[in-house]
C-alpha cells in the first residue's frame, strides 16, 4: 500500500488531538481514505499524547507501522517515537525547544528544525499558537496543498472569528512555506484525487447509525471511550427530534431506555465494561418483558477501573453472560466506523423484530479513532417499521405474550385502546399475569413456565439466522485463516496484503455477530482452512473459547493481546509467518 | 414511528374509553395488608379524574407493594428490584400524554432505588409516585427497611435497628419534590384526595403511604397509626410555605401529621426538554431520510 503516515507528539493540553484531526481531515478533503488514531491518558494536562494519520488511495484499516513525518513538541515525544520510524522519515522540531544531538537522529532519518516559537511570536505573545507553524510544515512534508490546510484549520475553529484565527492562518502558513524552502517533501506525500471522504469516529458513525435506525431516546451517563456517543447525539438533540438524558448512573439509563422502549419509542444506551455491569439486571428485564433496547458495549481495558483510556476486548464473556437465568440476544461486533454505522442500524431493526435486546460490542479503538467513509456508503434512508404490531383480536382477549412459531408476540404500546398489558420481570403467562407467586410449582404452571421459555428462546434461533453472518474475507484455499471479531479485524486487513506480497496467502474470517454464534458457517470456514490463527485483545482468547464451545474446534494459534494498546499490522505479520512456518525472519 | 392514536393530554373529563378498574388478577396480599387501601385510593382516584386505562401507565419495583400494577386494568411495568422511577421517567419522555403512576414499597424506593429517588424529583418529571411504606421488608419475609425505627427487631436485626431511619417525607423536600404528601392505608377516601391530586399536579407528585404489613411489622400497626396521625389540613399547616413543610416532616412521636406538606409550581422536566414540545416522542417522525446535509460536518 502506497501510504504516508503523520504522526505528533506532545503533552495532554497541548492540543495534540486537533492537531491530528486537522492533518487527518485535510487528508479526507484531498480524497483519500484516512485512519486517524488517536492515543492519549487519563489526565486533563501532562502525561504523553500523541496521534497518527495514515492516508492512502486505498483504504487503510489501522494506524499501520511506523511514521514518515514526526513532529515532537516536546523532547518527550522525539525519545519515545524515534525508535519507530519510516526510512526517509522526516523530524520536525524546534531548537528552541530542545536540542536534538546528531548521534541520536536515527539512520535514514532526516531532520527539519522549525523556528515555530519565532514563528508564532511574531504573531502574538501569548502561548496559543506554537502549533501552527509545526502544522504548517506537517502539511507540506505530507504533500497537503496550502488551501485545503488552511480550509481545515480554519474550519476547526468552528464559527470563532479574530485574531486566533488570522494568527493561525498566518502561522500555519508561514511553517508550510518554512518547509518548502528548507525541506523537500517526504517521498511518500500524497497528491489530491477526486471526491472528499467523510471523516467520524466509530462513536460518530453508532450515533449516526442509530439516528438513522430511527432512534428517539438515548440514556447514558458518562464514561470512556463510550461518551462521544452521547456527545453527539446531544449536539443534534434539538435537530433530529432525539431525546438525550444523561442519567443519575448506569442502573437508571438502561432502565429510562426500557421504559422508553415500553412507551413506544426506539430507545438505546451507551457504556463501558464498568458501567455495562451495572445494567446487567435491566438487561435481563429488558429480555424477560420482551422489550426492544440496544446497549452499546464499548470496552476499554479492565478488569475494574481497568485503564479508561486504552483498549481491549476482554468483555466478551460478560456479554454473552450477562443477566441471570437465560434470555434471547445478540451481540454485533463491528470493525470500522463504516461498518459501525451500519451494525447500529441493524441493532435496531433486529431488536425490534425479536423483541429483546441487542448489544453492539465496540472498544476504544473503534469509539475513539478517526476513520474515512465515502458518501455514498451512509445510507441515510432506511424505512423504520411501526412499534406497535398488534390490533384488538377479532374474538378472546389480546395475549401480549402469545405462543407464536417465532417466539415474536404481537405488541401493543401505553394509548392503544383495549391492548392493556403488564410487563412483568417476574415469570408470567401468554397474557403477562404472573406464575411467580401462588401458581410457582403448580403442575399446569409448571408446564406453562416451561413453554414460555421455549418461547422466548425460540428468538434466539431467529436472531441466529438474522443477524450478520460471519464473512470469509480474502482468497478461498489460504495458507491461513485469521480469525477475529470488531476492531481487531483493522490490523488484519492491513496486513494480509503485506503477506500476500511476501507469498503468504491469507484469509479472515471475521465474526461480525459473535453471539449467537453461526456455529455452521464458523465450522465450515475452520475445518477447510489450511492453518488458522485466532487474534484476539484479551487475555484468554474469548472468540476462540465461544468456538470451541459452539463447534468443538480448537484454534491451536493464538496472538493475543492485552497491554492496553491496539494491534499493528507488523505484530500479525511476525505471527503470521512464525504460523505458517516462515519465521525467524 | 408508533402508530398510536395520540392520547389526550391528561384528560380532565374522560372521552367515552373505560377507565381504569381492577383487573381479573386477585390482589395476593395477607389479608389486612394495607396495600389493599392503596390499591383501592389509586383506583378512586384514577376513576374521579375519568383517565381512560389505556392512557394510563402503572410502574412498580419488586416487592408485596410492587405487585399493585397487575391488579388494575391499565398498561403496566413491573420492573426490577428499586427501579421503577427510571423506567416511569422512560414512559413518560416516550409519551408525555400518558398519566404515569410509579408505586412500590419503602425498601424499593428508599432502600436499592433510593439514587433515582432523589434525581427524578430534582427533574420535576411529571408522574406520581406512590410508596407503600410499611416500615419492613415484606416479601423477604421482614428484614428492617431503610425506614424502620431504631431499635426495631426484624429478622435481619434481632437486637434491634442501630441506624436512623430514611425519612422520606424531609429527603422529597430536599430534593426538589413540587407536591409532597402522606397517607395512611386506615384512611382510604383521604389518601385516594392525596393521590388524585397529585395526579392533576403538574410535576413530580409524591405519597408516601403508611400501610402497615400486618405480618411481618408488628409495631407500626393501624393501631400504631390510628393513634397518632393528625391531618395537616386540620392543622392550619400551610402547604406553600417549605420551612413549615421541614418542620412538619420532622414531626415523629405521639403526633404524626398526614396530608399534603408541600406544593409549588415549578416548570417540568417535560416541559424544559424542547425536544418534547413537539408533542409525544412516539407520535414524532423517526430516521434520517432526507437529511443527507447532517453528513456535511464529517466532510
Ligand atoms: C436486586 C434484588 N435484590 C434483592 C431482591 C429481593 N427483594 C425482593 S422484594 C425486597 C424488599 C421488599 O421490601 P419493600 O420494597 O419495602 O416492599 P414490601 O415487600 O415491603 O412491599 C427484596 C430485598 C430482589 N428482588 N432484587
Ligand atoms: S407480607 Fe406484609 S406487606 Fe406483604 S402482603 Fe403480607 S402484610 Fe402485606
Amino acid at each position: 500500500m502506497s501510504d504516508i503516515i503523520v504522526r505528533t507528539g506532545g503533552e495532554a493540553g497541548d492540543g495534540i488531538a486537533s492537531l491530528g484531526e486537522t492533518v487527518a481531515r485535510c487528508f479526507a478533503r484531498m480524497g483519500l481514505h484516512v485512519f486517524g488514531l488517536n492515543a492519549y491518558q487519563s489526565v486533563i494536562r501532562g502525561g504523553h499524547v500523541w496521534f497518527q494519520a495514515r492516508a492512502s488511495a486505498v483504504r487503510p484499516y489501522s494506524q499501520g507501522d511506523g511514521a514518515d513525518v514526526l513532529y515532537c513538541l516536546n523532547r518527550e515525544t522525539f525519545e519515545i517515537h524515534r525508535v519507530d520510524l519510516r526510512p526517509g522519515a522526516t523530524i520536525i522540531y524546534d531548537p528552541e525547544k530542545f536540542a536534538i544531538a546528531p548521534g541520536d537522529v536515527p539512520t535514514g532519518a532526516r531532520l527539519l528544525p522549525v523556528p515555530t516559537l519565532a514563528i508564532a511570536r511574531k504573531y502574538t505573545s501569548q502561548a496559543i499558537l506554537q502549533n501552527a507553524p509545526g502544522l504548517g510544515a506537517m502539511a507540506y512534508l505530507a504533500g497537503i496543498p496550502l488551501p485545503i490546510l488552511q480550509g481545515a484549520l480554519s474550519d476547526s475553529f468552528g464559527r470563532k472569528a479574530g485574531d486566533v484565527v488570522t494568527w493561525n492562518l498566518g502561522a500555519s502558513a508561514d511553517g508550510y512555506e518554512f518547509a518548502r524552502q528548507h525541506s523537500g517533501a517526504n517521498d511518500r506525500a500524497v497528491s489530491p484525487r477526486g471526491e472528499g471522504k467523510l471523516l467520524l469516529t466509530g462513536n460518530q458513525a453508532i450515533a449516526l447509525g442509530a439516528a438513522a435506525g430511527g432512534v428517539k431516546f438515548l440514556a447514558q451517563y458518562p464514561m470512556t471511550p463510550a461518551s462521544g456517543i452521547m456527545h453527539w447525539m446531544a449536539a443534534h438533540s434539538r435537530d433530529l427530534g432525539i431525546v438525550v438524558k444523561q442519567a443519575e448512573d448506569e442502573l437508571a439509563a438502561i432502565n429510562m431506555a426500557v421504559g422508553a422502549s415500553f412507551g413506544g419509542v426506539r430507545a438505546m444506551t451507551a457504556t463501558s465494561g464498568g458501567g455495562f455491569s451495572l445494567m446487567v439486571e435491566a438487561l435481563g428485564m429488558a429480555g424477560m418483558t420482551e422489550t426492544p433496547v440496544v446497549v452499546v458495549e464499548s470496552q476499554r481495558a479492565g478488569p475494574s477501573t481497568g485503564l479508561p483510556t486504552k483498549t481491549e476486548q476482554g468483555d466478551l464473556r460478560l456479554m454473552i453472560g450477562a443477566g441471570q437465568g437465560e434470555f434471547p440476544r445478540a451481540i454485533l461486533a463491528p470493525s470500522h466506523p463504516k461498518e459501525a454505522y451500519q451494525a447500529a442500524i441493524d441493532a435496531f431493526r433486529l431488536s425490534e423484530e425479536w423483541q429483546t435486546p441487542i448489544l453492539l460490542a465496540s472498544d476504544l479503538h473503534l469509539s475513539e479513532n478517526y476513520a474515512t467513509v465515502d458518501r455514498d456508503e451512509i445510507a441515510l434512508n432506511v424505512p423504520i417499521a411501526p412499534i406497535a404490531t398488534a390490533s384488538a383480536p377479532a374474538t378472546g382477549e389480546y395475549l401480549r405474550y402469545a405462543y407464536t412459531p417465532s417466539g415474536v408476540s404481537p405488541r401493543s404500546v401505553p394509548g392503544q385502546p383495549g391492548l392493556q398489558f403488564v410487563a412483568g420481570s417476574d415469570e408470567h403467562d401468554a397474557k403477562g399475569h404472573l406464575i411467580s407467586d401462588v401458581k410457582a410449582g403448580v403442575p399446569i404452571w409448571v408446564a406453562e413456565r416451561a413453554k414460555m421459555m421455549d418461547k422466548r428462546m425460540r428468538k434466539l434461533e431467529g436472531l441466529r439466522a438474522a443477524a450478520p453472518p460471519p464473512l470469509l474475507e480474502g482468497p478461498a484455499g489460504a495458507d491461513l485463516t485469521f480469525v477475529a471479531w470488531g476492531s481487531t479485524v483493522g490490523a488484519i486487513r492491513d496486513a494480509m496484503p503485506i503477506l500476500a506480497a511476501q507469498g503468504i496467502s491469507t484469509n479472515l474470517l471475521f465474526v461480525r455477530t459473535v453471539y449467537p454464534l453461526r456455529s455452521d458457517i464458523v465450522r465450515s470456514a475452520l475445518e477447510g482452512a489450511r492453518a488458522t490463527l485466532l487474534v484476539e485483545a484479551n487475555y484468554s482468547g474469548q472468540l476462540g473459547q465461544l468456538i470451541r464451545q459452539e463447534t468443538g474446534l480448537l484454534l491451536p494459534h493464538r496472538l493475543l493481546k492485552y497491554d492496553g494498546e491496539p494491534f499493528y499490522p507488523h505484530e500479525i505479520v511476525a505471527k503470521a509467518r512464525e504460523v505458517t512456518g516462515h519465521g525467524g525472519h | 414511528m408508533a402508530d398510536t392514536s395520540a392520547p389526550a393530554l391528561r384528560a380532565s373529563t374522560g372521552p367515552a374509553l373505560p377507565v381504569i378498574g381492577k383487573s381479573d388478577t386477585k390482589p395476593t396480599w395477607c389479608p389486612g395488608c394495607g396495600d389493599f387501601s392503596v390499591l383501592a385510593a389509586v383506583e378512586m382516584a384514577l376513576k374521579r379524574l375519568r383517565i381512560p386505562s389505556h392512557n394510563v401507565a402503572v410502574v412498580s419495583g419488586i416487592g408485596c407493594s410492587s405487585n399493585l400494577p397487575h391488579f388494575l386494568s391499565s398498561y403496566g411495568f413491573h420492573a426490577i428490584h428499586g427501579r421503577a422511577l427510571p423506567v416511569a421517567e422512560g414512559i413518560r419522555w416516550a409519551n408525555h400524554g400518558l398519566t404515569v403512576i410509579a408505586t412500590g414499597g419503602d425498601g424499593d424506593g428508599f432502600g436499592i432505588g433510593a439514587g433515582h429517588f432523589v434525581h427524578t424529583m430534582r427533574r420535576n418529571v411529571d408522574l406520581t409516585y406512590v410508596t407503600m411504606d410499611n416500615q419492613i421488608y415484606g416479601l423477604t419475609t421482614g428484614q428492617a427497611s431503610p425506614t424502620s425505627m431504631m431499635g426495631q427487631r426484624t429478622k435481619s436485626t434481632p437486637n434491634g435497628v442501630i441506624e436512623a431511619p430514611v425519612d422520606p417525607i424531609a429527603l422529597a423536600l430536599a430534593s426538589g419534590a413540587t407536591y409532597v404528601a402522606r397517607g395512611f392505608s386506615g384512611d382510604v377516601k383521604h389518601l385516594a384526595d392525596l393521590v388524585a391530586n397529585g395526579i392533576q399536579h403538574r410535576g413530580f407528585s409524591f405519597v408516601d403511604v403508611f400501610s402497615p404489613c400486618v405480618t411481618y411489622n408488628k409495631l407500626n400497626t393501624f393501631d400504631f397509626f390510628r393513634q397518632r396521625v393528625y391531618k395537616l389540613e386540620n392543622a392550619g399547616h400551610d402547604p406553600t410555605n417549605l420551612g413549615l413543610a421541614f418542620q412538619r416532616a420532622i414531626e415523629w412521636g405521639d403526633k404524626i401529621p398526614i396530608g399534603l406538606f408541600y406544593t409549588v409550581d415549578r416548570p417540568t422536566y417535560e416541559d424544559l426538554e424542547e425536544v418534547l414540545s413537539a408533542g409525544p416522542l412516539a407520535q414524532q417522525p423517526a430516521g434520517l431520510a432526507g437529511r443527507s446535509t447532517l453528513l456535511d460536518e464529517f466532510a
